[in-house]
């Protein structure tokens, strides 16, 4: 009888490729049903808000109208105006537009700087480690919702841009922490040491092999951070520190509820606006937790 | 122990250094000076008066000579002037602060009362009814912003259902000292502290919870059990004692988020404390108080670290510098 030897495949044999991560998330968005619903949620969301405020132009949204200040939901304006008059829906489409966008602009700053910090520190180690650990120590000791209120209100010349970079100064370094221990981790591995041996440059061994192995720690921190810098923005747009009244952000729109008289009789005002925050936060939340627990393959669904 | 206790201060002093340099530095770009006070109270003022006061004052002496006076003045418990009250800035705080350390405590303590039982039922009882609410719940907080949450609770229970006062933190008409007094003061806590409460709890839940789950399964438990050990004992002796550490250590942790979260906290339910000071500071362009009360922020930011630092090595062996 011939002995069982395995030899090599034939070629042209079907091996099957083990699940990319990409798939792997998706799928487990799939199975789960809340986080399939958000995705599809904030699918609808986005493509309206970023379609029909395509067909509103900021300007003529920000004008005021003394004529029909604070006149409830009717068939001209869908959600009434506020103190000025002003369409609250066209408002509200512009500032959902805005504080996405704004959120999802900090969020990739400072995914890229954390990411390049933790990755430098993490896997040179040594001095650099120390010396950008400190930093990022002290930083995260300030009082981080006080400072950028302080900050605010001293720049001169203040504008959307500079909110952005002084949101960004402050966030990266949360990031940067759970990069650098993740890299810290990692290099530890064979596959790391084999590379040095056969004499690839570092740079190479970060970007090319340890970078993909934390991709999938990257995007579920990006999309939890997004959430929270969409809510951080609007929170302090409400406090009067955020965008600049001339550029409308779902936290303005809350900001009116400041009013005890429009808290309570002029619901159409502020209400919308913060449900719309909340149900974009959750959406992105749930997206992020089917994405969470996709990497560690004891909780996954599917 | 000690020695551990001592080298972690040692490390908080240059943090505390830096911040105090930090925030001088912030104090010098703002726009005034210790005189803009007097100036708004005295328009007439003639600009040589102005300069010899400032001469005398020492307002144009080299920065860090002013640094040094600075820091002189603040452990001497002076924080300035106040631009817009006329009032030494100590005053103006020593007012408010009892009413944002008494919501402060309040949150802890509710956050704790209410964080800890769920906690524990989650992760005893997973998977069941209890659990799938509490997660629910954990995440449906974890996702929701101060904020929107304070302002739709104010909107409900303050206005529509008349349940709790809206704002302020006592009734004008109560006597300071009588009964009636600390009841209309923990009436007017009651809303805000619940807020803050409700969406402090989630993380300390979500941690409890897997620290249970996690220790559930290790081999001591098994070990207890096959001994015979009661299940109740082995839960309080054994489980829970191991869980609880992590969360005593995330207390100085809670202190840091308290400073940022009663900034909106205050505002939306007028609560007068620190952070509606802040808030009308700024945009009052009173930067005295402004920098007085980042200062103390930062202090209390960075006690708290240090409370939580030395608390985790206490309780867990493992951490423990040599």
């Amino acid at each position: 009888m011939k002995a069982e030897i395995s030899g090599p495949t034939p070629a042209g044999a079907n091996i099957e490729k083990s699940p990319s991560a990409f798939s792997i998330m998706w799928r487990e968005v799939v199975r789960d049903r809340l986080a399939l619903g958000s995705l599809i949620i904030l699918g609808i969301l986005l493509s309206i808000v970023y379609g029909v405020s395509l067909f509103l132009d900021q300007e003529e949204i920000v004008k005021v109208d003394f004529l029909s200040i604070y006149s409830p939901p009717s068939a001209e304006h869908w959600l009434g105006t506020d103190y000025g008059g002003r369409d609250v829906f066209g408002q509200l489409i512009i500032g959902a537009r805005n504080s996405f966008t704004i959120g999802l602009a900090i969020t990739l700053i400072t995914g890229a700087i954390g990411l390049i910090v933790g990755l430098v520190a993490g896997y040179f180690g040594g001095w650099i480690d120390n010396v950008i650990m400190r930093i990022i120590d002290f930083i995260l000791v300030l009082p981080f919702l006080m400072l950028v209120i302080v900050f605010v209100a001293i720049v001169p010349k203040y504008n959307v841009l500079t909110f952005i970079l002084i949101m960004s100064a402050f966030l990266w370094t949360g990031k940067a922490r759970l990069i650098r221990a993740k890299t810290l981790a990692e290099r530890e591995l064979d596959y790391v040491s084999a590379s040095k041996t056969l004499g690839t440059p570092d740079w190479k061994i970060i970007i090319f092999q340890i970078l993909p192995n934390l991709s999938s720690i990257i995007i579920v921190n990006l999309t939890l951070s997004l959430a929270g810098n969409i809510g951080i923005e609007s929170g302090l747009t409400y406090l009067g520190f955020g965008l600049p009244e001339s550029t409308p952000s779902l936290g303005t729109l809350v900001s009116y509820a400041t009013n005890p008289d429009v808290l309570q009789n002029k619901w159409w005002v502020w209400l919308p606006a913060s449900l719309l925050i909340l149900v974009m936060m959750l959406c992105i939340n749930f997206i992020g937790q089917a994405l969470k627990r996709a990497a560690d393959a004891r909780q996954r669904l599917g | 122990m000690l020695k551990f206790i001592l080298r972690r201060i040692l490390i908080m002093i240059p943090q505390l250094f830096l911040l105090s340099v930090l925030i001088f530095l912030l104090a010098k770009a703002m726009p005034g000076d210790a005189l803009t006070g007097q100036l708004a109270a005295n328009p007439k003022m003639d600009p040589q008066t102005l300069e010899e006061m400032r001469e005398k004052l020492g307002l144009n002496d080299p920065v860090h000579i002013q640094y040094i006076r600075w820091v002189k003045n603040m452990l001497q418990g002076d924080l300035g002037l106040s631009y817009t009250h006329q009032q030494p800035v100590t005053d103006l705080l020593a007012g408010r602060i009892g009413n944002t350390v008494l919501l402060s405590a309040a949150i802890l303590i509710l956050t704790y009362l209410i964080a800890i039982p769920l906690g524990i039922v989650s992760g005893r009882w997973t998977d069941t009814w209890a659990d799938k609410l509490i997660v629910g719940y954990s995440y449906l907080g974890f996702a929701t912003p101060l904020f929107i949450f304070a302002l739709i609770m104010l909107f409900i229970f303050g206005f529509h259902l008349g349940w709790f006062p809206t704002g302020g933190s006592v009734d004008v008409q109560v006597e300071e000292g009588t009964l009636a007094y600390y009841l209309s003061k923990l009436n007017h806590l009651m809303l805000p502290a619940l807020s803050g409460a409700l969406i402090n709890t989630v993380v300390t839940i979500q941690y409890l919870r897997s620290e249970i789950v996690d220790t559930k399964v290790k081999d001591f438990v098994k070990t207890a059990r096959a001994k015979g050990v009661p299940e109740r004992h082995i839960y309080w002796r054994h489980i829970l004692r191991n869980s609880f550490l992590p969360i005593a250590a995330f207390l100085g942790y809670e202190i840091t988020g308290l400073v940022g979260g009663s900034v909106f906290l205050e505002s939306i339910y007028s609560y007068p404390g620190l952070g509606q000071l802040f808030l009308q500071s700024i945009m009052q362009r009173d930067y005295s108080v402004v920098t007085a009360l980042v200062m103390i922020s930062g202090l209390a930011t960075l006690v708290g670290t240090l409370l939580s630092d030395i608390i985790l090595s206490a309780v867990d062996p493992r951490i423990r510098i040599e």
